[in-house]
């Protein structure tokens, strides 16, 4: 079919390709300047590994916050729901296996806390297409309504659970195996930061691949950045965000699984609490990008561990200031992906 | 024309309370490139959005293949087989030309479940697609993301292409290409409806012109009659195409 007459040239060259590394330096830097201050090494230590874990956390969380704004301009303040919700699952389904999670078996404490997780994730996915369907559907394009009836969704989600769970704070234990510290050197790093580092990392892995490397992780990347282009190529973006939604709910509750063991207990306003640091994150790491909110989940984690030890009533007022600093940098967050 | 393949009729637009579109009749012939002509704010892209139902038309009917998608969603108006190429051309910046190419072929999870034979046909009309694959959309120059845009909406076979601009803000070398790969899409017997203000590029390629102004078409007719008459180019494009030649 190709004649030569049609062949439109191609001009000389690209501009090298030139990948957007700068922030991937925030956090190591945001590290380092931390170390003097904090007076021991030893303290650096464990403080920076608190804080990677508290990131990796808030990141499970708000990364389907920030792709379920990106594709549909929906800024939903219901998203700590998720969390509570899945908090207290937690202490449901690991309270009946006590026998497990007191055995001194990794095996078994992981038996226990797999179903958890599972159940959180199922049930926080199953009431995120719920909420989707008559809280958020009602009010698309509309900032102003949804602002309010995602908050007022917040505080009907939390009476609720408070009918299921009680208004009291329940205890949850860490599972045997994940109690305790390990020792480096003069450094004490408890057992559980580690691992909720390891599942942040694989839950950063499992989206980094969806997103690369297959067509529906395209279509939302592409969806972020253009919804009309992708509905005119005949895709149904509706259907991907409500797709989108039930995830980042079960995210959601995956990480209030790991937020409740972190703290060993749960409120019902164990979710309300962290809404402000999620946006602070999304908004940090440019609304929309996954990656971003991967960074901005890691500095407002170590961020609100240092200034927690350094001066604690500032703690919350750090971040604010983070967010303010990083917006003075690049307005759009570090990654400006959404293009309207 | 006896059996258009897309017919407005009275198509009026409004977005939000302005009143855009006032009584649209356009005819699209199967088989054939028709043009539309237009000065700045005439409603030739508010026409290619009503037609995809990016926005919905308050009256009149939109009709393709005979039947009435004027109600439909865009998603629903791209699966009868309409391609839309729009004046921002609607590029995604973050994602490789590869992979700009695997979301146009709407029915392709890779890259391999594209026809390699039309892959190949596109890679002669347009070189950088196949030079630039890999690299992210965002990176090719103004030139090149048009053919990209061409590219995408070529990628599977279509019943219609909806090509807004293609010319826009283009040097004449790469529009003169650009001329040269419509004339051998043409060839393939697409269907297309063109939006130009490039009066040269138009009537090299265009078998009928449409002419709007104000929200409304006021010439229809073939392109050669068009481009021999002088008076009626002065009539029609002087209010249309004073900053053309
Ligand atoms: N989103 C919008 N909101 C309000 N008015 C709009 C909007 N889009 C277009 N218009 C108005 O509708 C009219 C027609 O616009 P349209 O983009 O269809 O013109 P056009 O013929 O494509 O012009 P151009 O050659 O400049 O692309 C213009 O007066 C424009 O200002
Ligand atoms: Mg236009």
């Amino acid at each position: 079919m190709s004649s030569p007459a049609a062949a439109v040239p191609a001009s000389d060259a690209l501009p090298a390709v030139r990948t957007d590394r700068l922030p991937l330096l925030l956090v190591p830097v945001l590290a380092l300047a931390a170390l003097p201050l904090t007076g021991s090494f030893s303290t650096w230590v464990t403080l920076t590994f608190a804080g990677l874990a508290m990131g990796m956390i808030i990141f499970i969380i708000a990364s389907g916050l920030t792709l379920v704004f990106g594709l549909m301009d929906v800024l939903n303040f219901g998203h700590g729901v998720f969390i509570t919700l899945g908090a207290f699952l937690a202490t449901t389904v690991l309270g009946a296996m006590s026998g497990w999670t007191e055995s001194e078996s990794l095996l078994r404490n992981l038996g226990a806390v797999f179903p958890a997780i599972l159940a959180a994730m199922a049930v926080a996915g199953i009431v995120g297409l719920a909420y989707e369907r008559i809280i958020i559907r009602p009010v698309y394009g509309q900032p102003l309504k949804q602002i309010l009836i995602t908050m007022g969704g917040m505080i009907v989600g939390e009476e609720l659970i408070k009918v299921v769970w009680g208004p009291e704070s329940v205890p949850l234990p860490l599972p045997a195996a994940f109690r305790g510290s390990f020792i480096f050197g003069e450094a004490a790093v408890e057992k559980y930061r580690i691992a909720a580092v390891v599942v942040g990392l694989a839950v950063f892995a499992v989206l980094y691949w969806v997103l690369s490397r297959t067509k529906v992780g395209l279509l939302i990347r592409a969806g972020v950045h253009d919804r009309e282009m992708v509905e005119s190529m005949g895709y149904r973006i509706k259907r991907l965000f409500i797709g989108v939604f039930i995830a980042g709910s079960a995210l959601a509750g995956l990480g209030g699984v790991l937020w409740g063991l972190y703290q060993q207990g749960v409120t019902p306003q164990i979710g309300s609490q962290v809404n402000v640091l999620l946006f602070i994150v999304i908004i940090i790491g440019g609304l929309g990008s996954v990656g971003g909110c991967f960074l901005g989940a890691l500095m407002v984690g170590l961020m609100a561990n240092y200034t927690g030890f350094l001066a604690p009533k500032v703690a919350l007022f750090s971040n604010i200031l983070l967010m303010v600093l990083v917006l003075v940098w690049r307005p759009r967050g570090l990654y400006a992906v959404v293009n309207r | 024309m006896t059996n258009p393949l897309l017919q407005l009729e009275g198509v009026h637009t409004h977005i939000g309370a302005y009143h855009i579109l006032q009584g649209v009749d356009l005819q699209v012939a199967h088989g054939e490139m028709t043009v539309l002509l237009g000065r700045n704010g005439a409603g030739k892209t508010t026409t290619l959005r009503t037609i995809m139902g990016l926005w919905s038309p308050s009256r009149g009917s939109v009709r393709f293949e005979g039947q009435d998608v004027g109600a439909r969603q865009t998603p629903d108006v791209a699966r009868l087989g309409i391609a839309y190429v729009p004046e921002n051309m609607g590029i995604f910046a973050d994602l490789t030309v590869r992979e700009n190419m695997i979301l146009a072929a709407r029915g392709a999870r890779r890259i391999e479940d594209v026809d390699p034979k039309r892959l190949g046909w596109i890679f002669g009309l347009f070189p950088a697609m196949k030079k630039f694959w890999q690299h992210p959309a965002g990176l090719l120059s103004g030139g090149q993301k048009q053919m990209l845009a061409v590219a995408r909406a070529i990628v599977e076979p279509r019943k219609l292409l909806l090509i807004d601009e293609p010319s826009k803000g283009l040097a004449p070398a790469i529009i003169q290409n650009m001329i040269a790969a419509f004339r051998e899409l043409k060839q393939t017997d697409t269907t297309i409806l063109l939006v130009e203000q490039n009066f040269n590029f138009a009537r090299q390629l265009g078998d009928r012109v449409a002419v709007m102004d104000n929200g409304r078409v006021v010439h229809a007719g073939p392109m050669a009659a068009l481009a021999e008459d002088e008076k009626l180019q002065q009539s029609l494009l002087g209010l249309s195409l004073g900053a053309h030649q």
